[in-house]
């Protein structure tokens, strides 16, 4: 009888629309895959330095990481997002390459923490001033450190670009 | 030649790190084995030089404070109390008693939220998850209150050369308060998770065993010496602050291996609580900065928004810093939760230190690696870059 009276489509939001008592959602492949994505960002447990330490703290009991879906993992070849925790030497600025060359695409990259944005207070022979030379950085995160709410603001930045994103999923791009 | 090559066909070179999760940061270990025994290992380390030493003769002696947060950011406390008594023994000057309570207060403070990360990773890596998340729910608490006492959870920057930046709240003490009463009955949470689990013995039990003898050659100290039966510890021999003034135990290890480390520390945290109880109940009214060190020390912030030539005092020392010190050299060492932690300052009468050099903990036990892991197991690697209780900020500087 309800159902009668309800139009064939509701749409839930722009995009999304369901046919109700068919349990069936109609929406573009850029809307859910995007939601998916954004929704299970996996990161690669990689610290650096003293936001290692926020890092750790924020994916831990007290806030959490884990009720976002944010899961760490210890292989770059099972995660899509590199958190760059802290100071980049030019020692290890061709490891962190590495890395994130082993990730599978589509890969995002934070700058967590000052030293990884612009090299801090570190304006020394050894510290790369800021990690967006040589990886493509998607959210910066300044702080020294961050607290664990500005990396989870971060994320839902993060987030929030994930689902704007369209044929990233796609090989014709 | 044909028992080398055969030799050689057998051995396999692993790398481990610098990012791997359980090497604390980032740390490399070269490890060469023989099925599942090393039987060389070589640590690379410099992967986080961020040059501290160099910036700091850069710098006045009340600019290089903050860099010393990160050197081992997890006790940033410790690390700035140590660097404000070696700036002070150089300047002849001595903070105030109540300073000095406030300092051993939050040193402790740090000692119990380094050991409760050591503890909690340690864990984690040796395969008990759940200490990890128990470990960091107080650890939090401790944060919580640094946030109160002076606006940072991590890289605090409190103490100040001749004292403390602030005086502590009422706010503030009640809560850390509340914490030592709580916190033993934690200590023993953790340890009804560890403590006896067969698993966790047969890990640490036996493992990366150094004799007191070795220790005390590899220049080992903090819990990693005192695990091996040596009764070294600063705060008892070398009393800086109020250490003198209050009491408490130092824990000694018998066998030298990752357990009894583990025990040391464990008894550690119950030995901080301790102190902090006494330093709450002891803690005497009067100033926090130095009063007679007027051109080292910074004025009361409270006066510099009511007279000018505090306000210009100010100005000058947060600009230029002191015009000039006594020329010389000094070294002190403090007790930090993870060793004996060293600045070594030589003035050339300048304002700014001509050569900042810092003995940090972390570097002398990663030297000592090789002699925990030869002729171990691959699995105790974890085991013993855990026990050692290594932060790569520091080792590296």
């Amino acid at each position: 009888m309800i159902l009668d009276k309800l139009p064939s489509v509701v749409e839930l939001e722009e995009g999304i629309k369901v046919i109700p008592g068919a349990s069936t959602i109609i929406a573009t492949v850029d809307k859910l895959i995007n939601w998916g994505r954004a929704s299970s960002i996996w990161p690669v447990t990689f610290g650096l330095a003293c936001c290692a330490i926020e890092m750790m703290t924020t994916g831990s009991s007290h806030y959490d990481l884990d009720r976002l879906g944010i899961i760490f993992r210890g292989s770059p070849r099972q995660a899509d997002c590199m958190i760059v925790a802290g100071t980049v030497t030019k020692k290890m600025a061709p490891v962190v390459r590495k890395i994130y060359d082993q990730m599978p695409e589509p890969r995002y990259v934070m700058a967590m923490g000052s030293c990884a944005c612009t090299g801090n207070v570190y304006r020394s022979y050894s510290v790369v001033q800021g990690c967006d030379s040589f990886l493509p950085v998607d959210v910066y995160i300044p702080g020294c450190p961050p607290r664990p709410e500005a990396l989870l603001g971060g994320f839902v930045k993060l987030q929030e670009k994930m689902m704007k994103e369209s044929w990233r999923w796609s090989p014709i791009r | 030649m044909e028992q080398i090559k055969e030799r050689h066909e057998r051995e396999l070179v692993l790398n481990l790190g610098p990012q791997h999760p359980s090497t604390h940061g980032v740390l490399r270990l070269k490890i060469e084995v023989e099925g599942e025994t090393v039987i060389k290992c070589t640590p690379y380390v410099g992967y986080l030089h961020r040059g501290t030493e160099k910036l700091a003769e850069g710098m006045t002696y009340l600019q290089a404070l903050p860099l010393t947060d990160r050197l081992d950011y997890v006790s940033s406390m410790t690390n700035n109390i140590g660097y404000c008594l070696a700036v002070e023994k150089l300047f002849g000057i001595e903070a105030p008693i109540r300073a000095k309570y406030i300092r051993t207060m939050i040193a402790e403070m740090t000692r119990i939220s380094s050991h409760l990360l050591w503890l909690g990773t340690h864990a984690l890596d040796l395969g008990a998850m759940t200490v990890f998340l128990y470990a960091f729910r107080e650890r939090e608490w401790i944060l919580d209150l640094f946030e109160t006492l002076c606006g940072a959870r991590l890289t605090v920057s409190y103490p100040r050369i001749g004292g403390v930046r602030n005086d502590v709240s009422q706010e503030f003490i009640d809560s850390l308060y509340e914490f030592t009463n709580i916190f033993p009955s934690k200590v023993g949470e953790y340890e009804t998770l560890i403590d006896k689990n067969r698993i966790w013995l047969m890990r640490t039990k036996g493992v990366g065993v150094i004799s007191a003898e070795e220790a005390i050659n590899w220049s080992l100290s903090g819990a990693t010496l005192r695990g091996c039966g040596v009764n070294y510890d600063i705060r008892k021999k070398h009393p800086y602050d109020a250490y003198d003034l209050v009491e408490f135990d130092v824990p000694i290890g018998l066998n030298g291996d990752v357990y009894d480390r583990y025990l040391c520390r464990m008894e550690e945290l119950r030995q901080s609580n301790r102190i902090i109880r006494q330093c709450i109940e002891k803690l005497p009214k009067g100033a926090i900065l130095a009063p007679d060190a007027p051109k080292f020390t910074l004025p009361p912030k409270d006066k510099v928004l009511d007279n000018m030539e505090t306000l210009i005092h100010h100005f000058t020392l947060i600009t230029k810093g002191p015009m000039t010190a006594p020329k010389g050299e000094v070294y002190c060492c403090t007790e930090v939760p993870k060793g004996e932690l060293g600045f070594y300052m030589v003035s050339d009468g300048t304002g700014k230190p001509y050569r900042m050099r810092i003995r940090s903990p972390s570097f002398v036990h990663v030297s000592a690696l090789p002699a925990l892991c030869e002729g171990g197991m691959i699995a105790d690697v974890i085991a013993n870059i855990g026990t050692i209780d290594v932060v790569l900020g520091e080792c590296d500087r």
